[in-house]
């Protein structure tokens, strides 16, 4: 177990733990309610968390057959 | 005729087309047919499995969704985004067991790992059940998208049969390799054409994204977030996290799970496919605008298509016809064929041993067409939407990750009964639930609204879990014992 892997668990709490802090229509954030930018948002950080994993993790580094 | 069903049409034999030229030139073992004798790349993986996620089921059922219910359609960006990170660390080892034991199906992944033919069975069977469902959402979703596209001209029923018949042949000449060229261009198309959708459609009628989440604000206030009560934050927080947790438990993404040509595949595709679930957004957006612009409409699954009937000529419905239909035949192919393959390698095989490969690719494709024909008929008799449909899957492939899971670690707790009867435990518990439509409030009225609105399936997934641990705790001496004399 690898200590950056810790940061996948982000996205998880952010929907999980935060829907029934974030379940509303305002603020809007470009236009879209709330509740479906965070969804949104957080969909993008979960790219983001593991592309920066996927470059950190020395498993990605060998050649494999 | 008129020049959507023309486009239709034309869609259908083109897929036919590719999938007779995938198959030329090669040998077709039922490795080969099933899973492409493991030889796929990363961008093919990501290919193939985005193209078993994104269905006609995105393009009608979440629109009908967000159309029907509002806010509670977001759970299907939530959960696709944390299931499809689990990829990283989950599909690894699954794809490295399957490849060292030469496993070919969900089913014989669970025979071989706990040893067991019995086990392997029930898997098949629990596999194939919670299909059915799914394969009944594409039949109907090809009735509702054929009839509504001719304007009427041929009646869903009609639309079902021939539908049917297409998705047979095509199965059956093309195999994986066929899926994956036309999984290529349906994934283009359907990306094309939602993003098209999600962007013209709000902006023609309300000028902006903006715009648009402002007139349904007006329009219908609740429908931006979830209600206090049913489908509430606690059933979108159920909903979610075993939607997630579960996330590559279908049958039918196992063959391309053990596809892939090395394990560094999986670990791309957690980071691609998150930010590809974006897609859903827009789809939400079409969802929205026809809250506003088709408020008599009854049926939300129609929701996408009568919008764009309304906005649009012929042929651009014709060309978003085409896509639902690419997006029926490769998932509704992959489905078939994983059917076909746990039903072959777990059922007929260890009660026939020693059957030609020929017999049993003629089996194979005979089981194919018998259950095309059920799941035509449920796709006409029933009355659920789209989405009620989906969440029943769901919660069956939900009861086979937790002893998938154990059985990947060094030592398995877990026995070949414990995982049986926790699922079976979890299944039967699901079934009831559906077929009897009881609801956890019409079990426990007394109880608040919080734990009323719990995903019946997490209650159920639970129960399983349970039941696992106690019978793995009771059976380990009497297998300790077998396995010794």
């Amino acid at each position: 177990m690898k200590p950056y892997y810790i940061l996948a668990a982000l996205p998880f709490i952010a929907i999980l733990g935060g829907a029934a802090f974030v379940n509303k229509i305002e603020p809007y954030v470009l236009g879209i309610p709330f509740f479906l930018f965070w969804i949104s948002f957080w969909a993008v950080m979960s790219s983001i968390i593991m592309f920066v994993i996927y470059r950190l993790d020395p498993l990605n580094k060998e050649v494999e057959e | 005729m008129n020049s959507a069903l023309v486009i239709i049409i034309l869609a259908l034999t083109l897929s036919i087309a590719l999938g007779l030229m995938a198959k030329r030139g090669k040998d077709m073992s039922m490795e080969q047919w099933a899973i492409g004798g493991r030889g796929f790349g990363g961008i093919f993986v990501f290919l193939l499995l985005a193209g078993e996620t994104y269905s006609v089921f995105t393009l009608l059922g979440t629109s009908g969704l967000a159309f029907n219910n509002g806010a509670a359609a977001f759970y299907l960006l939530a959960f696709t985004a944390l299931g499809t990170m689990t990829s990283y660390w989950i599909l690894p080892p699954i794809w490295k067991f399957a490849k060292e034991k030469n496993v070919v199906s969900q089913s014989q992944f669970f025979s071989s790992k706990y040893n067991s033919n019995g086990l392997g069975v029930f898997v098949a069977i629990v596999g194939v059940l919670a299909l059915i469902p799914y394969i009944t959402i594409l039949f109907k979703s090809m009735g509702i998208l054929v009839s509504a596209t001719s304007y009427g001209a041929i009646s869903s029923t009609v639309a079902v049969w021939v539908g049917m018949i297409g998705l047979l042949v095509y199965v059956m000449v093309s195999g994986i390799h066929g899926s994956a060229w036309t999984s290529t261009i349906k994934d283009v198309l359907i990306l094309f054409v939602i993003v098209f959708l999600g962007i013209y459609l709000p902006v023609h009628y309300h000028g902006s994204f903006g715009g648009l989440f402002q007139a349904v604000n007006e329009f219908k206030p609740q429908a931006l977030t979830l209600p206090h009560k049913g489908l509430s934050v606690s059933w979108f927080i159920s909903t979610v996290a075993i939607s997630a947790f579960a996330y590559f438990m279908w049958p039918h993404n196992a063959p391309t799970i053990y596809a892939s040509k090395n394990a560094k595949a999986f670990r791309l595709n957690a980071v691609l496919l998150p930010i590809y679930a974006l897609m859903v957004l827009f789809v939400y957006f079409v969802g929205f605008t026809a809250i506003v612009e088709l408020p008599g409409l009854k049926n939300g699954d129609l929701a996408l298509l009568e919008l764009s009937m309304k906005t649009f000529d012929p042929w651009f419905v014709g060309i978003v016809g085409a896509t639902g239909l690419l997006a029926t035949l490769v998932p509704g192919s992959m489905m078939l064929m994983s059917a076909a393959t746990m039903i072959t390698t777990n059922v007929i095989e260890p009660l026939k041993p020693g059957i030609s490969d020929k017999s049993k690719a003629f089996s194979a494709k005979g089981f194919v067409v018998l259950l095309s024909i059920l799941c035509a008929f449920f796709s006409m008799s029933g009355s659920e939407t789209l989405a009620t449909l989906y969440l029943t899957s769901f919660s069956l492939i939900t009861q086979m990750a937790p002893s998938l899971y154990l059985s990947l670690r060094k030592n398995n707790g877990i026995t070949k009964y414990g995982s049986g009867y926790g699922m079976f435990v979890g299944v039967a518990i699901v079934l009831y639930v559906t077929f009897s439509k009881t609801t956890m409030a019409s079990l426990f009225p007394s109880l608040p609204s919080v734990i009323q609105d719990l995903n019946i399936g997490i209650i159920a997934l639970f129960s399983n879990i349970l039941v696992m641990f106690i019978v793995s705790f009771f059976t380990k001496k009497s297998i300790a014992v077998e396995s010794k004399s």
